[in-house]
């Protein structure tokens, strides 16, 4: 847990880009929450900082929510649970998954907290089918900068709920909320194994199986040529109790978490992440997922659904000047020639993320939710000199494609940029005139893009 | 041992307290916490219940209002089959030099009344013919030191009162007891502090040896973190000629 700092500290986020200063607070309860936003302004509420740029890191103050980590009740009637913003989706799961429940959308790592994935409106490899956290959120309590409280869901203060799911903490700080778990037979996931040989082969194979629950194509962005946007095509369902005799009748219906294992030394050279160990380590990785085409197999809800928690600290092999997650959405229609264009770019520039993610996107769930229906493609890029220049050109494609950035990975893209991604915006800054949100709250992210 | 196992927390508002009820949650016993802030202990107990759908209660107590100590273990839904006293203030050592009243409180805190209330614990589960009594000392009670020396030496007192009582319980064999040195613990109480990252460990640590301690591998005296033992074998070892003018 972080100190309490009033002092002042950089800050950054999970992309150790940009590490900016900032007071940070460590309120111990909800109470003390809404204390410590009435007395500040400039101020954002911060969860477990796995946004990976500016999100939340306060214009001048940041409440970080990792104090607000009790549990509060759980009806397993109605599968209903309430827990205070700074609990995380893996909390949830290890007291959960043993006893029959998991969480209907959960991104990808579950070092989250609820109240960032509510105002992220955090969306998983289901979105085109089941939609974002909002959607499993019955109701939350939201502290305002005045500091009253207002109990916010789909029938009470329903335009505040809308405007804080995918809202970036701008209508005010997340102090509990009550979620709607999914009753599930194992915590295995059963899954299938599609190799795709190239860009319009993956979302053939996505387009195809929309009736899929999970489903999510890894591509190899050094492939290039007719092989451009390769890719492993993974489709899953959760395992249902005569899967699991099937599949693997010798295991536990229940698996408990994995813990992690490796983690990255803080120093970690950056020399090592170069096109040839790259390309070495995708070629190990689609041999090995190849392997196992048009079988299906067991995995376990763990490395299924969060393959990177297993090494904490990942962000680190990106050295100290950070990275940079890139990730955008283009409209159905739009998609093939434009994410193809894009992928082309990536591959010749070469510094890129040796792996990129594809997936699918149904509508989002308020104004300002990342989703819309169609293709969003996640990609890693370490901070060099040229990099910005170049994303503005990735940007520039997207803008013209009527797609936009997720503010959750955003640490850089212009005004413009956003204001043409996000025709929400205007419901949001009505809101935030309402609440006096306007004058008290702001992140980073929030002065630079002029929210 | 039938039926379900219980444990109380005194101090069941605190980061130790909670993540040693937590841990005993974990494997099925029923928790009562008890602490001076009832909503505070009242948040802690919700959350042990929901993450573990074990039966939580909470009592409140003062502990400084010791002639109520026996009128609380009377009214407890149930005797417990571990009481673990994590009851604890560090104080400010400068203040207490010139407050008594503060140095007094700092002094009963951490002394006077649990080792009143931990000696009735040891009665009623003599009586009984089972239970085990952890008391939370500290590695401050090892060596008097100018940073906090009435905390450290109320901590001692605690550890003699512990060691004492699990001499005299020895021989009889039915009730035991531990001494638990936590060195630095992230927590509320050291919130302010900057602590040696090699030597500061998280609550759960403290409630994970505290379990282990207690249930799966019995022992009377534990140091968290392990290496705060050579530690304080060494500060112990200086000679108080040179000892006294470090500041440590």
């Amino acid at each position: 847990m972080a100190a309490s700092s009033p002092e002042g500290i950089g800050l950054s986020g999970w992309g150790n880009y940009p590490k900016v200063p900032t007071d940070l607070l460590a309120p111990q309860t909800p109470a003390g929450a809404r204390d410590q936003l009435l007395a500040r302004t400039g101020v954002i509420a911060r969860g477990a900082g796995r946004a990976y740029g500016d999100a939340a890191i306060g214009a001048q103050s940041t409440i970080s929510s990792r104090g607000l980590n009790r549990m509060r009740s759980f009806d397993a009637a109605t599968a209903q649970l309430t827990v205070e913003a700074g609990v995380t989706i893996a909390d949830i799961l290890a007291a959960f998954e043993p006893r029959g429940f998991f969480l209907q959308v959960v991104p990808g790592t579950k070092f989250v907290t609820v109240g960032g994935a509510i105002a992220a409106d955090v969306h998983g490899k289901n979105h085109h089918r089941d939609g974002g956290f909002g959607t499993i959120v019955e109701s939350f309590r939201l502290a305002l900068p005045g500091g009253e409280i207002v109990t916010c869901s789909r029938s009470e203060n329903a335009a505040l709920f809308a405007a804080t799911l995918g809202g970036m903490g701008l209508t005010g700080m997340i102090l509990d909320a009550t979620l709607r778990l999914l009753p599930i037979e194992t915590g295995w996931l059963r899954q299938d194994t599609r190799v795709a040989s190239n860009l319009d082969a993956a979302i053939d194979q996505l387009e195809g199986s929309a009736s899929t629950t999970y489903s999510v194509a890894w591509i190899d962005c050094l492939a290039r040529g007719t092989a451009l946007g390769r890719s492993l095509v993974y489709l899953a369902e959760h395992a249902t109790r005569r899967d699991k005799d099937r599949l693997g009748p010798d295991l536990e219906p229940f698996p408990r978490p994995r813990y992690q294992r490796l983690s990255v030394p803080e120093l970690f050279p950056g020399w090592l992440l170069n096109r040839a160990s790259m390309r070495a380590f995708n070629e190990l990785y689609f041999r090995r997922g190849a392997a196992h085409q048009d079988e299906q197999r067991l995995v376990h809800w763990d490395p299924y659904f969060f393959p990177l928690d297993a090494i904490a600290d990942w962000n680190r092999i990106y050295g100290r000047r950070g990275f940079v997650q890139y990730q955008c959405v283009i409209p159905q229609g739009r998609a093939r020639p434009v994410l193809a264009e894009m992928l082309d770019r990536v591959s010749r520039r070469g510094d890129a993320s040796f792996l990129a993610v594809l997936k699918q996107l149904g509508e989002g769930g308020g104004p300002m939710s990342f989703p819309l229906r169609g293709y969003t493609l996640t990609m890693d890029f370490p901070v060099t000199a040229t990099l910005f220049a170049f994303l503005d050109q990735l940007d520039a494609l997207v803008v013209e494609a009527g797609g936009r950035l997720y503010l959750a990975k955003d640490a850089r893209q212009s005004r413009t940029t956003f204001e043409s991604g996000y025709p929400g915006l205007a419901v949001l800054r009505d809101i935030r005139q309402q609440t006096g949100a306007n004058t008290r709250l702001a992140s980073h992210l929030s002065a630079r893009l002029g929210i | 041992m039938t039926g379900t196992r219980s444990i109380l927390v005194i101090g069941g508002s605190s980061d130790i307290g909670h993540a040693t009820a937590l841990r005993y949650a974990k494997e099925g016993w029923r928790v009562m916490l008890a602490a001076r802030d009832f909503e505070a202990a009242r948040r802690n107990a919700d959350d042990i219940g929901t993450r573990s759908g074990v039966e939580t209660s909470v009592q409140a107590l003062d502990v400084l209002q010791t002639a109520q100590l026996a009128g609380f273990i009377a009214a407890l839904p149930v005797l417990p089959d571990s009481v673990v006293c994590v009851v604890g203030e560090l104080g400010d050592q400068p203040r207490a030099q010139t407050d008594p009243e503060l140095a007094t409180t700092i002094m009963r805190t951490n002394f006077e009344a649990p080792s009143l209330l931990l000696e009735r614990f040891a009665q009623a589960f003599e009586k009984r013919g089972s239970g085990t009594i952890v008391g939370v000392s500290s590695v401050a009670g090892d060596r008097g030191r100018a940073s906090n020396y009435y905390y450290g030496a109320a901590k001692a007192g605690f550890s003699q009162f512990l060691s004492g009582l699990r001499n005299r319980l020895a021989l009889a064999g039915k009730v035991r007891v531990i001494t638990v040195k936590p060195g630095f613990v992230r927590t509320k109480m050291t919130a302010h502090m900057k602590l040696p990252a090699p030597l500061t460990v998280d609550p759960d640590r403290v409630a994970e040896d505290i379990f282990r301690a207690d249930v799966t591998k019995p022992r009377d005296v534990i140091y968290v973190a392990r290496r705060f033992q050579l530690v304080m074998a060494v500060i112990c070892a200086l000679p108080e000629a040179i000892f006294k003018r470090m500041r440590i």
